[in-house]
């Protein structure tokens, strides 16, 4: 895979470099020391996030059980069909690729990822070239990457644990640039979609 | 107004739950012992990133890089870091989210600017190779092109509506 192999490399540098540069530069103890504090801090992060994901995986499940989810996403496939003029209407894709945003926007990141898989083998359906990809698949991983999320739990949950006085401050800003990447990545896909067309 | 999203978003869910006659708390459970498998798998990605990131912060190569590039950026390294692996790695900015909280503060300037950056787009690497991969596609085409753009709008953007906002 493209990106194991490429956070492998960067990994592999930033000891190297960082190891190498530390020692030239004299900071081989505050490197000593970041190596032992770095596994404590991770270990607590991950305890402190636990719990938030354990909720939110639970609530989530009632949001998919009850049929709620299915429900969001009918109402949103009106919407989504111009985006995808090579999807024939009603086509089982369409309602995957809305669950999938519905449960992004949600920061339900680990409800989105299984909606997102069905998504992709059922445009595969659709793909006349097989190996190569389909301008849907490209305009569902644009919006997908460039990441619709309404409230972002993660970070709400990391803000309130190093105990912020207002946790959700950031939910407007961040809504705002991820519209605007959204909507800048539909452009650039539109723009290569013609031009890789001809 | 955005304290408010939350507690009505599971208000909602629960009570769309009981009218659909859902076992809620046998379907929460269920739901919610899956956290256990994400967590094993994230935490050695997390100390792994945690790790790396640290080394390479203490090392004071990155500041050595910054200062002799661009010398009159007004931006901590931890926040010009964190926006380059944006679409890298999740962990790994969430790491360094991590250290600017800590270093600056969960209320500062750069600690909201961080927040934002790391909201707004998804990691565009692990995202492309994980659903180009599922369906045995090498050829994708424009595919990352267009979403690297999409990260660097989304990155931009973060920086001016944060500067118009919160500084």
């Amino acid at each position: 895979m493209v990106s194991s192999i490429m956070v492998s490399k960067i990994w592999g540098y930033f000891i190297v470099i960082g190891i190498i540069f530390g020692l030239i530069s004299g900071n081989a103890i505050k490197i000593n020391e970041s190596i032992l504090t770095s596994c404590k801090t991770s270990l607590d992060l991950i305890m402190q996030i636990f719990p938030v994901i354990a909720l939110w995986l639970g609530i989530a499940n009632i949001a998919t059980k009850s049929g709620l989810l299915q429900k969001l996403s009918n109402s949103l496939t009106k919407l989504l069909g111009p985006l995808f003029p090579e999807i024939p209407k009603g086509h089982i894709s369409l309602s995957y690729i809305a669950s999938n945003i519905i449960a992004n926007v949600f920061g339900l990141g680990s409800a989105a990822t299984p909606f997102g898989l069905k998504a992709m083998s059922s445009l595969q359906e659709l793909n006349s070239d097989k190996t190569k990809a389909s301008r849907s698949m490209i305009t569902f991983t644009t919006i997908n990457t460039s990441g619709v999320t309404i409230v972002p739990t993660t970070i709400i949950a990391l803000r309130i644990m190093y105990g912020s006085i207002d946790p959700t401050k950031t939910v407007v800003t961040t809504l705002i640039a991820t519209s605007l990447a959204t909507i800048a990545g539909l452009f650039f896909d539109y723009l290569f979609a013609r031009r890789y067309h001809e | 107004m955005s304290n408010y999203i939350l507690p009505f978003m599971v208000l909602g869910i629960v009570l769309y739950g009981i009218s659909k006659k859902v076992d809620l708390y046998d379907t929460f459970l269920e739901g919610s012992k899956e956290s256990f498998k994400m967590i094993v798998t994230i935490f050695p990605n997390l100390l792994a990133m945690i790790v790396g990131v640290n080394i390479l912060v203490e090392s004071g190569f990155l500041e050595f890089l910054i200062h002799l590039l661009i010398p009159f950026l007004k931006v901590p390294i931890e926040v010009v870091s964190l926006a380059i692996m944006r679409p890298i790695s999740g962990n790994a900015t969430l790491a360094l989210l991590n250290t600017i909280y800590t270093k600056y503060g969960v209320d500062h300037f750069y600690s909201l600017l961080g927040s934002t950056i790391q909201g707004c787009t998804d990691t565009t690497f692990y995202v492309i190779a994980l659903y180009y991969g599922s369906i045995g596609i090498k050829k994708i085409r424009y595919a990352l092109k267009t979403s690297l753009l999409a990260d660097v709008v989304g990155i931009c953007a973060s920086l001016v509506i944060c500067y118009l906002l919160f500084s």
